[in-house]
């Protein structure tokens, strides 16, 4: 079984990376499909294993795009003058200008979006169930139409970042890495995360919250460092999509409430909710599902995912993990165990 | 003897319902007390309120000799003072071991602890405390899925990976079938003197807790109505009177 795991570990690593070049057309695809999995897994650590399914993680995700640009053009200009509507000027970034502020940018993305889950986490995580999901989703929605207010940061028509410099199509590659290496991390962390105490104590806060303090385990403080863990990668995953998309606006591309913010939820719940893998094959699923009815059922493609959305939550609400879980026990073991001789005294 | 947990005139009313009205009772440190009473005398709401679940009206909650009536539940809990749960609550989607692993006590665990993974010996305590509540062949098993009885030690033995100094117990023998029970009683006994865990047991079954207790508090319509050994609380007058109804 070790050794088994061993070989799929490895031999998705190698898709992984031979994929861009293998398939140079989808490129793009399979980018979106890393960040897929990264929104997916993050979300899974509180929606899945720690019970709190909040509906505003795009939050991060639209706040690590706007801190990785701005902290990128503040490094070489002045922020004003360049989201300025009536400037006109012309800015150049050399590339040390572009990569430093991008490699900055992303890392202060993803720390400035965990102290964001901190502050919020502290005001919304009182609330329960279908409340922290309202309660969440409305900080998200408030912060995408503070954001198009606010001037200094481009308003309602967002900010434009320079465009990679040198090949594009080199460019499309190691924005697919970039995705790629954050998402092996995110997985890696989150597998290493579940098998800690820490991991086993946000799982007791999913299932009793009321019993976890009773047996004395710090429930607030543990629910602040794990929102704050997957705000880190999803504001990370922000700040390289806003390189990767070039401009971006705060409504439609930030924060998306009704696209990312929701896809990251439905492919959870596909996959399985609280498993390790199971966001990851339902990023893929869906990922695959949405791009061939956006292809071949144009026009009908809200249609298709609205009823994908009802049937997984209707009939197939343990995902694709928890059917098999369930389907086969022994894989996950789930078993009478007669006590070993050895032990019997 | 000193008093490990003192209360003293604590009252506690529901709206127009007075759950308990200056009680006042102390337990002794390293013994087994007991809390009898008829139903909706205000023993659950007594316990409720020595393990912070809701703030008392008035009087005080000593534990250790420190005021913890105005600390919430997880500080108390840290403090070593645990509690069991008449309707049993234990972690029903995961195996037994799992259920074990995760009672370890947070008393002295910082961020850096916790990050850890379990360690051998957290796996040999939580195996060796499943067998010793008789639960070790179904420790795979989803919790969720054992009966009532085994849920209920199960809650017991992860009481006991928690390593309290002072355990509460709300009914630890209702929905255990007889055969069941006097191995409980053996084993909450052995809890108690090779553990050394003072105990405080709410319970229905007299046989069995005067089997256990050496002190007995019998609470009737909130108030404290009699205390003693067991021999002089089972041929007290008041207390025959509460329990067949008299008033």
């Amino acid at each position: 079984m070790n050794k088994n795991k061993t070989i799929l570990y490895a031999l998705i690593l190698a898709f992984s990376i031979i994929a861009p070049f293998a398939f140079p057309n989808y490129g793009t695809q399979l980018a979106t499909l890393w960040l897929m999995i990264i929104v997916a897994l993050t979300w899974d650590m509180t929606g899945g294993q720690m019970g709190y399914n909040s509906l505003g993680n795009i939050f991060f995700y639209g706040t690590g795009m706007y801190v990785a640009a701005l902290i990128t053009i503040g490094l070489s200009y002045d922020v004003g003058d360049y989201t300025s509507a009536a400037g006109g000027g012309i800015y150049e970034f050399t590339d040390l200008e572009y990569f430093g502020g991008m490699a900055l940018g992303v890392i202060g993305a993803g720390l400035f979006c965990s102290a964001c889950a901190i502050v919020i986490g502290f005001l919304t995580f009182g609330l329960r169930g279908p409340y922290f999901a309202i309660g969440t989703l409305g900080v998200a929605i408030a912060a995408g139409e503070l954001v198009a207010n606010w001037d200094w940061v481009g308003g309602g028509q967002g900010i434009a970042l320079p465009v990679y410099p040198g090949d594009l199509d080199v460019g499309k590659t190691v924005f697919y890495f970039l995705f790629a290496g954050v998402g092996v991390a995110t997985f890696l962390f989150c597998k290493w995360l579940y098998g800690t105490r820490f991991g086993a104590a946000i799982n007791a806060i999913r299932d009793d919250e009321e019993k976890a303090d009773a047996m004395g385990i710090h429930t607030l403080r543990y629910k602040l460092y794990t929102w704050a863990m997957a705000a880190f990668f999803v504001g990370m995953a922000g700040g390289i999509s806003a390189f990767q998309l070039i401009h971006f606006e705060p409504l439609e591309s930030a924060y998306q409430t009704i696209n990312l913010g929701i896809f990251m939820v439905v492919c959870v719940l596909l996959g399985g909710k609280g498993t390790l893998w199971g966001p990851v094959v339902g990023a893929v699923l869906f990922h695959l599902f949405k791009e061939i009815t956006w292809n071949y059922l144009l026009g009908w493609q809200w249609v298709a995912l609205g009823a994908l959305i009802v049937v997984t939550v209707v009939y197939f609400q343990d995902g694709v993990m928890g059917y098999l879980e369930h389907r086969y026990p022994e894989w996950f073991g789930i078993r009478v165990e007669k006590k070993a001789v050895s032990e019997s005294k | 003897m000193s008093a490990i947990i003192e209360v003293s005139k604590v009252s506690k009313s529901f709206g127009g319902v007075v759950a308990n009205k200056d009680v006042s009772l102390s337990v002794d440190t390293g013994t087994i007390t007991g809390l009898i009473g008829p139903n909706g005398s205000g023993k659950t709401t007594l316990f409720n309120s020595i393990v912070g679940y809701h703030p008392i009206d008035s009087g005080s909650i000593k534990f250790e000799g420190e005021e913890i009536s105005t600390f919430p539940v997880q500080k108390i809990a840290r403090r070593g003072l645990l509690r069991t749960f008449q309707q049993t609550r234990i972690y029903g989607a995961m195996n037994g071991v799992e259920n074990m692993l995760i009672s370890l006590p947070h008393r002295k665990m910082s961020i850096f602890d916790a990050l850890k993974t379990f360690t051998r010996e957290d796996y040999e305590r939580a195996d060796h405390l499943l067998e010793f509540v008789g639960l070790y062949e179904k420790r795979m098993l989803k919790s969720g899925d054992l009966s009532f009885g085994q849920q209920k030690l199960l809650e017991f033995a992860m009481a006991l990976m928690n390593e309290p100094t002072c355990l509460l117990l709300d009914e630890p023998t209702a929905g255990i079938n007889p055969t069941l029970i006097n191995g409980l009683i053996e084993r909450l006994k052995r809890a108690n003197s090779e553990f050394g865990i003072t105990l405080f047991v709410i319970e229905h079954n007299m046989r069995v807790i005067m089997n256990m207790a050496e002190k007995i508090y019998c609470l009737a319509h909130g108030e404290l109505l009699a205390e003693g050994t067991p021999e002089a609380i089972q041929n007290d007058q008041r207390v025959i009177d509460a329990y067949l109804g008299a008033h």
